[in-house]
């Protein structure tokens, strides 16, 4: 079995990092390993857990900024914001169902490593956007900070945002500096039902382009709608589009009765208030609503919004979720079938990019899980990568660059 | 000061370079004589000047790549410029260098409110974005005061803010994509119309890359829908250490403002000799802005005002049409140019501090102003810490502008030692470049140098900017390896 490092001090990982480079070692970096199955499989000698670098080290709520070690739970993090009424607005997935792993057992680094980005995305950014700042050991094995403490700043290079979505590959972090917000007082959300594909894309993204916020926009097909635990997506056996609403009591009503007018009439619609209305955008976010069968593919598919129709019929999956209004599609197959990799990837060519989650293991070793890059990006992209960790020490071959 | 050392050797290739350029550029986009080149010889920070051999103003993305195509085979230094409004000199010209200009680009490519973005040309003022789709409804929101002249690829290229950045955040947060040419010539396409990164996040690092890694040629910037009202407090305090109590306790109850400016003395008495908003007779002025749906800006225009009075507003007025929301406006928009009026020089500043530390380094400033004998004025964006001192000073007094470069220094100094740091959004060029290691340590500012190497690893593609020390990239990327110790015998593993 391969053999386990846990440093217990940044020097120590330091030393960790330095050594694996002068022995041709190589790590497999983890958090609590939730998340070791997304993105290429890894081989290392050794696997380096970070969980010693865990808890909060500042939180001051009215500055909205938060600093902790990168392997906090997860779900400590969230009970701490949540007592402050504050959030992180870029709603980290929790991948435990889609990776068949436990729920709400992940780590902040894991997330923002492999940029965990919720419903609420297209309105309040992703992952990078909120992180601030970080400490962390790049693949040389040298001691680095980014970023600062407080949201504005523009002193020097952005490095938090290259190593957001890093998966590991470029540093192993210790501690970062989280962006917090308010969390809004009501989430409510409009479900209009029985919508086909074509109309329903077009009018989330006319919701999204009205101006009532509109922080979570997702479509569901019939059947795949059969597979909410919320009575209101589940039992209707139709098409559901949500479209989420979220702030003061008083706006979200106003608001909503905006979007109610904005719809022909000819629509059966309904609302979830916000217990449903958190339940739902749980199992979007989450991919709940698909199932998690043996042999099984899960595609997710980033791309510009008008182009999610025509996605969906190019690729036939068997269950499917729109998010993002749009501009983010689960896909699922209930079984790997030979040419639906290339149907796939060919439908993301004009703009965009499909990432292999799930698949039997010789689908996943025959296809690079992450979208091809053109050559000239690839090309900086392998740079930065032998700028960073030039020996090929951390996570090898994980992003496949 | 010196930016970087002049190499003699390449102004001696002064005229095979011109000769060059002639064959790939029409005549009117190479300026060669001093008189032509005299207008670039600065960017907004002017205390530093320097005409470079050549100013090329090319016109499509195959005369971008052919000029750094040939600038990389005469081993020839190339500063791009947008419109020259940056106030650190990051488009300072190189003696030795050619500076390239982007205000040829001027087009609009796509307006796609399908996928709400527009796709522009890198030499597109900030605010003609927002003009093309203001009809239909929709905004740009990063809103720097430049924003008039500002180019679109010199806000990606310095991340700029604005005042609308407390909500709606930098154009870091409001770039979807950019097309990009590398020293080398090569054109790079990173992001798009979707919204994740293909594979590392290369457009966060060039965003706020100052032009060191490749001249952008078209970038995509993702637009909003115009909010349904706007409305404004203008606050009176007795100090500005009230105004931003107030500003925190705003934040304290969870609301987040469009924008949260203060105005402190000086300021407010130059605004109103220079174009009369009609603010109150106060020590300190704050505007708070509240958007979104009528019901909701009415209810936090009645917390807001709550707020403020148990913050001790000497005044309190709410705007009530769009009119009197401008009027409000209008003094914080002329506030450099009314600030400008009271002494020949201004020096900006633009460090960001945590909001709770507001008292103590108003204070400190003021002190160290005093020591100095020299006036600041100062102008914040409130709500996200981030300062806006105006040292002023004459430039024809001896003496009077190092003074100034001084006290600028310390005050930002100042900022970082109390949790902050050197820029909030102007840049660091070559105005912060030495004081970069107040904030990174050599390590730091290693690692950022290593995305310099993977783009442009020659370095020539602005050096003297962003970093006080230049390394070799063969020199970053030497490792000190320890072969055959017993590693970390204490560490546990299992
Ligand atoms: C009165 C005034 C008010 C201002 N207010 C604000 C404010 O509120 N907020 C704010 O953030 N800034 C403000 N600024 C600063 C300035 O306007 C911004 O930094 C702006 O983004 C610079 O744009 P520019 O087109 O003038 O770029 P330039 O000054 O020409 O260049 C800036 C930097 O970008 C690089 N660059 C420019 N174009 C490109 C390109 N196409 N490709 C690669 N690199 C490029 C240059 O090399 C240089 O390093 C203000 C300036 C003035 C004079």
């Amino acid at each position: 079995m391969t053999e386990t490092l846990q440093p217990q001090t940044p020097d120590q990982l330091l030393e960790v990092i330095a050594w694996a480079n002068a022995e041709n070692a190589t790590l497999n970096v983890r958090g609590f390993g939730t998340k070791l199955g997304l993105g290429e499989a890894v081989e290392a000698s050794h696997m380096l857990d970070m969980s010693t670098f865990s808890g909060i080290v500042n939180y001051e709520p009215e500055e909205l900024v938060l600093t902790l070690g990168s392997a906090t739970p997860m779900a400590e993090l969230e009970n701490l914001l949540a007592e402050n009424r504050q959030m992180l607005a870029f709603e980290p997935q929790d991948w435990g169902w889609a990776l068949g792993r436990e729920s709400a057992s992940g780590t902040i680094g894991g997330a923002m490593m492999v940029s965990s980005n919720g419903p609420r995305r297209f309105k309040a950014g992703a992952a990078r956007d909120h992180l601030l700042g970080l400490k962390a050991v790049s693949g040389r094995g040298e001691a680095f900070a980014a970023g600062g403490r407080v949201v504005k700043n523009v002193t020097g290079y952005d490095l938090s945002k290259l190593m957001a979505g890093s998966y590991g590959t470029l540093a192993a972090a210790t501690e970062l500096t989280l962006k917090v917000l308010p969390a809004p007082e009501k989430t409510y959300t409009l479900l209009v039902y029985g919508l086909d594909v074509e109309p329903a894309m077009a009018l989330m993204r006319a919701l999204a382009n009205t101006p009532y916020d509109v922080s979570g926009l997702a479509y569901v097909a019939a059947h795949t709608a059969s597979l909410s635990s919320v009575s209101y997506v589940r039992d209707r056996q139709m098409s559901v589009l949500g479209a989420r609403i979220e702030g003061l009591q008083i706006s979200v009503h106003h608001r909503l009765q905006a979007l109610k007018e904005m719809l022909t009439g000819a629509q059966e619609i309904d609302e979830l208030r916000t217990h449903n209305s958190v339940a739902f955008w749980q199992e979007v976010r989450d991919i709940k609503l698909l199932p998690n069968l043996a042999g099984d593919v899960l595609w997710r598919v980033s791309a510009p919004p008008s182009a999610a129709a025509s996605i969906v019929a190019q690729c036939q999956p068997d269950h499917w979720v729109a998010d993002w209004a749009g501009g983010l599609i689960w896909l699922h197959y209930d079984r790997a079938d030979a040419g639906q990799a290339e149907v796939v990837r060919t439908s993301v060519q004009a703009g965009g990019q499909a990432m292999l989650v799930r698949a039997p293991d010789d689908l996943r070793n025959a296809i690079p899980v992450f979208q091809p890059l053109p050559q000239g990006l690839a090309t900086l992209n392998r740079r930065v990568k032998e700028n960073y960790d030039p020996n090929g020490v951390l996570n090898p071959g994980r992003m496949g660059v | 000061m010196t930016i970087i050392d002049v190499d003699h050797d390449i102004l001696a290739k002064r005229d095979v370079l011109i000769s060059r350029l002639e064959q790939i550029l029409p005549s009117d986009c190479l300026l060669c004589h001093e008189d032509q080149l005299r207008p670039y010889e600065a960017d907004a920070q002017t205390m530093h000047k320097q005409t470079p051999m050549a100013v090329v103003l090319p016109e499509t993305t195959e005369q971008v790549s052919a000029t750094l195509a040939l600038c990389n085979e005469l081993g020839i230094k190339v500063v791009p410029r947008g419109a020259g409004t940056g106030l650190s000199g990051g488009a300072l010209p190189l003696a030795d260098g050619v500076l390239i200009g982007l205000a040829k680009f001027n087009n609009i490519v796509d307006i796609d409110y399908d996928n709400r973005c527009v796709v522009a040309q890198p030499g597109v003022t900030n605010l003609a974005i927002s003009d093309a789709v203001r009809d239909d409804g929709y905004y740009y929101a990063p809103d720097p005061s430049s924003q008039i002249a500002c180019t679109i690829g010199g806000n990606v290229a310095e991340n700029s803010g604005g005042v609308h950045c407390l909500k709606y955040g930098l154009t870091t947060n409001n770039v979807l994509g950019v097309e990009m040419v590398l020293m080398t010539g090569e054109v790079v396409r990173f992001g798009g119309k979707h919204l994740d990164a293909d594979g590392y996040d290369l457009l966060g690092v060039i965003t706020g890359s100052e032009g060191l890694l490749g001249v952008i040629t078209e970038v995509t910037v993702r637009i909003l829908p115009e909010p349904e009202t706007v409305r404004a407090l203008l606050l009176g305090f007795n100090s500005c250490e009230d105004a931003g109590a107030c500003v925190g306790a705003v934040i304290a109850e969870g609301i987040i403002p469009a924008g949260m400016e203060i105005m402190d003395r000086l300021t407010i008495d130059a605004v109103e000799d220079y174009c009369h908003p009609g603010y109150p007779d106060a020590e300190a002025v704050l505007i708070v802005e509240l958007d979104g749906p009528a019901a909701e800006v009415d209810y936090l225009i009645e917390r807001v005002t709550a707020l403020a009075e148990e913050n001790s507003a000497t005044s309190i007025s709410t705007s009530q049409s769009e009119e009197e929301r401008l009027r409000f406006w209008q003094g914080r928009k002329a506030a450099f140019p009314a600030v400008a009026q009271l002494r020949p020089d201004y020096y900006c500043m633009d460090g960001t501090i945590p909001r709770g530390k507001l008292p103590e380094v108003l204070a400190r400033m003021s002190e160290m102003a005093a020591e100095k004998d020299l006036l600041v004025a100062n102008v914040f964006h409130a709500g996200d810490g981030n300062l806006h001192p105006l040292i002023l000073y004459d430039a024809n007094v001896p003496g009077e502008m190092a003074k100034a470069e001084e006290l600028g220094a310390e005050i930002l100094k100042l900022c970082v030692a109390v949790g902050g740091v050197l820029t909030g959004e102007h840049g660091v060029g070559t105005e912060k470049r030495d004081l970069m290691p107040e904030m990174f340590s050599e390590a730091d500012l290693e690692h950022q140098q290593r995305v310099k190497c993977a783009f442009d690893p020659e370095g020539y593609l602005n050096p003297g900017k962003v970093f006080p020390t230049l390394h070799r990239c063969a020199e970053l990327g030497r490792m000190h390896i320890h072969r055959g110790q017993v590693p970390f015998p204490d560490l546990p593993r299992f």
